[in-house]
C-alpha cells in the first residue's frame, strides 16, 4: 500500500470511529491516567518532604531522581518483565504479566522521578517566606505546607501533564509487561507498532493521530488553566 | 499601660553563622506602641519573629498572657499575634484571598470573613480592591494589604517589621496613620521595628534600643532621645544624619550649617553644636526649584542609584550627601539618571534635632 492510500484508509477509519479504536484510546487514557495519579499520590508528598526539609543527603536524593527521569523505558520494561515473569520472577506470584495493571505499575514507576523532580523545583521556586507568612497568620504546619503547595500549583500541574505525556507515549514498558492482547492490553503506542507489523498501516496512522491529538489537547488545557490563574 | 501582653526572658537566638539575639529580656505592655530602634542587622527582625512564634529561641523563654510558649503549644500561640514582614509577601490570588487567609484557617464563617475583609480594606484605604490580583498592586498598596491582612485577625499584638522602609511618603503616611488609629481605638499593642528615628519619635509610647542582638535602653521617646545616649549615638551613622552648628537668625528662624556650604532651616530655637536628621521619606525630589512653602530647597547632583523594591534610592550631592527615595514611576517620569541635577525640597519641621 502506498503512503497516500494508507492515509486515506486511516482517515476513513478515524471518522468511522470503530469501537476497537475507541476502546484502545480509552484504555490508553485509563492506564496512563492511573499511572499519573499513582505517581502523583506518592510523588507529591515525597517531593514536598524533600523540598521543605533540610537533611543530610538531600542533594544526593535530588540527583538520583533527576537522573532517573531519563531512564530508558526499554531497560525499565525489561527489568519489570523479569520481575513479573510468572515462573521465575520474584513478583511472578502476583500473576500480573500481560495485564493493564502491570503496565500501570511500570508507568507509575517510570514517571515518579518526573513528578518528584518537577514538584521539588516548583516548591523551591515559591518564595520561602510564604510558609512563614502562613504561620504568622495562624496556620498549623500542615496548613502552611498546603499554602506552599497552592503557590506551586502551576508547577505541580505541569509535573502531572509531563508525567502523563511520558506515560501515554512510552512503548517499552507497555510492550514488555503488557504485550498486545486483543481486547485486553492494546494501547495506542503498542497498537501503532503492532498494526504496522501485521500490515495495517492505516490503523497505525489513526492511532498515531489520536495519540498526538491527546498530547496536544492536554497541553492546551494546561496552558489555558495557567493563563486563567495568572 | 498595664499588664504585659508578651514577655521575653533571657532570649537568645543563635544561627549557625551568627548570634542574632543575646539574652534579651523585654516586656510588651497592653495597649502600647513599642519601637525597636536599631541599625540593620541588629536583631530586630529576629526579635519580632521570636515574638510571632515562627522562630523558636535557642535559649530563654517567651510568655503570652503569662503562658510560656513551648513546642507543644507554639501553633496555638501563633494565633495571638500577627506579623507584617519588611519585604511584602503576597499569596498568589486576589486581595480578598490574601486578607481572608488568616480568618479561613481560624474557621471564621464565610459571611463574617466578607464583613471583616471589607472593614480592614476600608481602614487601609483600599476599598473595593477585593477582586484585584494582589501581586499586581504597587509596592505601597501591597504593604497596605499586608497590614490589612494582619489587622483582620484582631490579635492583641501587632508586630511590624520596618513597615514603611521601602515606601513613598504617601503610602508610609497611610500606614503610620492606620497603626496609630488601631492602637488608639482597639488598644492593640504594637511592636514596631524601625531604623527610622523620625518614626521612632512620633509613633511609639516607648522605645527599646537594640544593637548587636542586645536590647539596651528602654524608655519614653523623650528620655531616650533626650539623653543622646552612647547607644543612640552609635546609630547615628544613619542616612541624612549631620553634625552642624545652629544659630537663631534675627527673624527667629533657626539655621543649621552642616558644612559643604549647606545651611538648613529648622524649627525650634537651638544654638551651638547640634546633630540633625532629615528622614529620606520627607524629602521631595524635583527637577526644578519648585515654589513651595517648604523652607529648604537644595540643588545637587545624583551620584548613586539603587533600586529597592518599587523604589529608587538616590544619593544626591548637595555639598553634603543626602539619601532620598522616589518611586520607580516618578524616577522614570522625572527622567533621572546618574549625574542629573535635582532639587531636594523639605520643610523646616522635617529637620529633626537629635
Amino acid at each position: 500500500m502506498n503512503p497516500l492510500d494508507s492515509l486515506i484508509a486511516a482517515l476513513q477509519l478515524l471518522f468511522s470511529l470503530s469501537p476497537r479504536i475507541i476502546e484502545i484510546t480509552l484504555r490508553s487514557l485509563f492506564v496512563s491516567g492511573s499511572a499519573a495519579l499513582i505517581a502523583a499520590l506518592w510523588g507529591i508528598p515525597l517531593a514536598t518532604l524533600i523540598a521543605m526539609k533540610n537533611f543530610p543527603g538531600k542533594f544526593l536524593i535530588r540527583t538520583v531522581f533527576n537522573s532517573l527521569i531519563g531512564i530508558p523505558t526499554v531497560a525499565l520494561g525489561f527489568l519489570l518483565f523479569l520481575a513479573f515473569s510468572r515462573e521465575t520472577g520474584p513478583l511472578g506470584f502476583l500473576q500480573l504479566l500481560y495485564t493493564p495493571t502491570a503496565i500501570i505499575i511500570g508507568e507509575a514507576i517510570l514517571i515518579t522521578p518526573i513528578v518528584v523532580s518537577l514538584v521539588i523545583s516548583a516548591i523551591e521556586a515559591v518564595d520561602p517566606e510564604i510558609v512563614n507568612l502562613a504561620r504568622t497568620l495562624g496556620a498549623s504546619e500542615s496548613q502552611a505546607s498546603l499554602a506552599v503547595l497552592k503557590e506551586a500549583l502551576s508547577g505541580i500541574l505541569l509535573a502531572g501533564v509531563a508525567s502523563f505525556n511520558r506515560a501515554v507515549g512510552e512503548l517499552g514498558i507497555a510492550q514488555f509487561v503488557g504485550g498486545f492482547i486483543f481486547g485486553q492490553t492494546e494501547l495506542l503506542t503498542t497498537g501503532i507498532w503492532v498494526e504496522l507489523q501485521i500490515g495495517n498501516p492505516g490503523t497505525s496512522i489513526v492511532l498515531m493521530i489520536i495519540l498526538l491529538t491527546l498530547v496536544f489537547a492536554i497541553n492546551l488545557v494546561l496552558n489555558l488553566v495557567q493563563r486563567r490563574r495568572r | 499601660m498595664n499588664a504585659p501582653v508578651a514577655v521575653l526572658r533571657n532570649v537568645s537566638k543563635v544561627f549557625p553563622e551568627r548570634k542574632a539575639l543575646d539574652s534579651v529580656s523585654l516586656e510588651v505592655l497592653q495597649g502600647e506602641v513599642l519601637a525597636l530602634l536599631g541599625p540593620n542587622g541588629s536583631g530586630k527582625t529576629t526579635l519580632l519573629r521570636v515574638l510571632a512564634s515562627i522562630l523558636r529561641p535557642t535559649s530563654g523563654d517567651v510568655f503570652f498572657g503569662g503562658v510560656r510558649v513551648t513546642n507543644g503549644n507554639v501553633e496555638r500561640m501563633r494565633l495571638l499575634s500577627s506579623l507584617v514582614f519588611q519585604r511584602t509577601v503576597m499569596f498568589g490570588g486576589s486581595v480578598y484571598d490574601n486578607v481572608a487567609y488568616g480568618l479561613r484557617v481560624r474557621g471564621v464563617t464565610r459571611s463574617q470573613i466578607g464583613d471583616r475583609v471589607a472593614r480592614v480594606l476600608k481602614l487601609v484605604r483600599l476599598e473595593g480592591f477585593e477582586r484585584r490580583s494582589a501581586r499586581k498592586l504597587s509596592g505601597g498598596e501591597q504593604q497596605r494589604v499586608a497590614l490589612a491582612r494582619a489587622l483582620s485577625l484582631g490579635t492583641g499584638l501587632l508586630l511590624l517589621d520596618e513597615p514603611t522602609a521601602n515606601l513613598d511618603p504617601q503610602n508610609a503616611a497611610i500606614i503610620e496613620d492606620v497603626i496609630a488609629t488601631v492602637n488608639r481605638e482597639l488598644k492593640t499593642a504594637v511592636v514596631l521595628a524601625t531604623h527610622n528615628m523620625f518614626q521612632a519619635r512620633s509613633l511609639p509610647h516607648r522605645i527599646a534600643l537594640i544593637s548587636d542582638g542586645r536590647v539596651g535602653e528602654v524608655g519614653l521617646p523623650g528620655e531616650v532621645f533626650g539623653r543622646l545616649s552612647k547607644a543612640l549615638a552609635s546609630f547615628a551613622v544613619l542616612d541624612n544624619t549631620f553634625s552642624g552648628v545652629a544659630r537663631v537668625r534675627d527673624d527667629g528662624v533657626t539655621v543649621v550649617d552642616i558644612g559643604g556650604d549647606v545651611r538648613l532651616e529648622a524649627v525650634g530655637q537651638r544654638a551651638g553644636e547640634v546633630r540633625v536628621l532629615i528622614s529620606p521619606t520627607d524629602v521631595i525630589v524635583s527637577k526644578s526649584a519648585i515654589l513651595s512653602s517648604a523652607r529648604n530647597v537644595l540643588r545637587g547632583r545624583v551620584v548613586e542609584l539603587r533600586e529597592v523594591g518599587g523604589l529608587v534610592r538616590l544619593r544626591v550631592d548637595v555639598g553634603r550627601l543626602f539619601v532620598v527615595q522616589v518611586t520607580r514611576g516618578s524616577f522614570v517620569s522625572l527622567g533621572l539618571g546618574l549625574g542629573s541635577v535635582v532639587f531636594l525640597v523639605f520643610k523646616a519641621s522635617s529637620v529633626q534635632f537629635l
